[in-house]
């Protein structure tokens, strides 16, 4: 058995179109604008890539919401890695990080004026390289949702060496989801979760967000068909009046998590009010270094300036709007002509996670939805 | 950066793990400290460490499951647009 012969069952034609007719008679039985909102790049690009708006109905809509770690870390966070790099110190980053613009430059331009700026896969190689070259100074420019952080996590209680700090940006979903359903102007009708985040934290993570909303939640995976599923699912518990947390993503998403996983972030991070670049600070949305690791935290070891300063993105940008989900990106006066992915002016337009760039990169240009 | 891709437990050294992504890519150093893995099993990898053991009856069984309530479903023609 191999990885393609289980996930090819989710990519079957004949199957997606019994799905298809399913989603359209349920909406039909509802027969109002329904609007799902997704959390998660990966489903954006999964949506996008493989045409799954065109196969649903008219009245239902399927956004994306807060979901690209890149696009909601702050400014002054760049900004102050940019600095860093420029002061000598060596930063070490994800691919996507290093391209996006902070109020000024990306780490990527910081590169081009002699910064040392360097692209890793792992938390695990940038601590091999600040281990191969004790004389220098490194940073770790650490961002994602709690995907990511059990990773850093495990390398911090590891024992790091003494020439690297980490620069943290680390957010946590299901408080982004909370604060995204009690916006009285989005007007979300149901979510799916976010899949790899939830297999972190489990489904029980949503259960108080979902006490309080009661709007439909599922679990998805990131096939074609498992998005299809979903949106069944969730049609279906609208049509019924049940509004439920469902698992669509069985194979991977449990109630628990994964508490190894869990266990470790936990004695690392703790949650404090974080703020999403552009949207607004959430409370208990950032995980940040405990107060004992606070000799591991370039804020503290470089006394940097933490707040932000409310220079988000440049003028008439409309990356905010697209992070929340208030508008597609062809609402944007940028979108591809100031902002393009060869020339990007905002992070939605950088990360392969970020809406701008994944619709750029599958050439839509206009939407054909009508607003609610 | 919440890309994750499955892939088969080839075997396994102390915390780091051979991993089979499937069309012939093969990664050795996956870390799969935060996971209970053994070789065989899948694994769903996100920048370099396993995350979560992937469920391959699971996965079967939703297949199975949906194939079954859409058995008499019929297959919608086109694209509505």
């Amino acid at each position: 058995m191999t990885v393609s012969s289980i996930l090819d069952g989710y990519r079957d034609a004949v199957l997606a179109r019994k799905l298809q007719a399913r989603i359209s008679r349920l909406s039909a039985e509802i027969g109002r604008r329904i609007l799902i909102m997704h959390v998660c790049g990966s489903h954006e690009w999964t949506i996008t890539h493989h045409g799954v708006r065109s196969l649903l109905p008219e009245n239902v809509e399927v956004r994306a919401g807060p979901g690209c770690p890149v696009c909601v870390t702050p400014a002054t966070d760049i900004d102050a890695a940019v600095d860093l790099a420029l002061e000598g110190k060596a930063l070490l980053t994800y691919g996507d990080m290093s391209r996006a613009k902070g109020s000024k430059q990306s780490l990527a331009e910081a590169k081009t004026l002699g910064g040392d700026v360097r692209v890793v896969y792992s938390v695990h190689d940038a601590v091999n390289i600040a281990k191969s070259r004790p004389e220098k100074e490194f940073v770790f420019f650490a961002v994602g949702f709690e995907t990511t952080a059990p990773a850093t996590a495990y390398e911090i209680l590891e024992g790091p060496p003494p020439n690297i700090h980490f620069l943290t940006s680390y957010r946590y979903v299901p408080s982004a989801v909370e604060a995204v359903s009690r916006s009285p102007d989005l007007r979300v009708d149901a979510f799916i979760n976010a899949g790899h985040a939830s297999t972190i934290t489990g489904m029980k993570a949503y259960k108080p967000c979902f006490d309080e909303c009661h709007k439909p939640m599922v679990f998805s995976g990131f096939e074609p068909l498992d998005v299809l599923m979903s949106a069944a699912m969730i049609l279906t518990q609208i049509r019924d009046s049940d509004p439920k947390m469902e698992n669509e993503y069985t194979r991977a998403v449990t109630w628990d998590g994964n508490l190894k996983a869990q266990e470790t972030m936990q004695k690392v991070f703790d949650l404090h009010d974080g703020y999403w670049r552009g949207v607004a600070t959430i409370p208990n949305s950032a995980l940040d270094l405990r107060a004992e690791f606070s000799n591991l935290d370039a804020r503290d070891h470089y006394g940097l300036k933490t707040m932000p300063d409310g220079a988000d993105f440049v003028r008439d940008a409309r990356c905010a709007d697209v992070i929340i989900g208030k508008i597609d990106p062809p609402e944007c006066p940028l979108y591809m002509k100031e902002c393009t992915p060869t020339s990007p002016l905002g992070p939605t337009m950088v990360s392969s996670e970020g809406t701008c760039k994944i619709w750029a990169d599958h050439k839509i240009m206009s939407t054909m939805r009508c607003r609610i | 950066m919440c890309l994750a891709f499955p892939g088969r437990v080839l075997s396994i050294d102390g915390d780091f793990a051979k991993v089979d992504f499937g069309e012939g890519t093969v990664r050795e150093g996956i870390n799969i400290s935060l996971v209970e893995a053994k070789p065989g099993e899948y694994v769903l990898v996100h920048a370099g460490y396993a995350i979560q053991v992937m469920d391959e009856k699971e996965a079967q069984k939703t297949l199975s499951y949906w194939r079954e309530i859409l058995a008499y479903e019929r297959e919608s023609g086109a694209p509505t647009r």
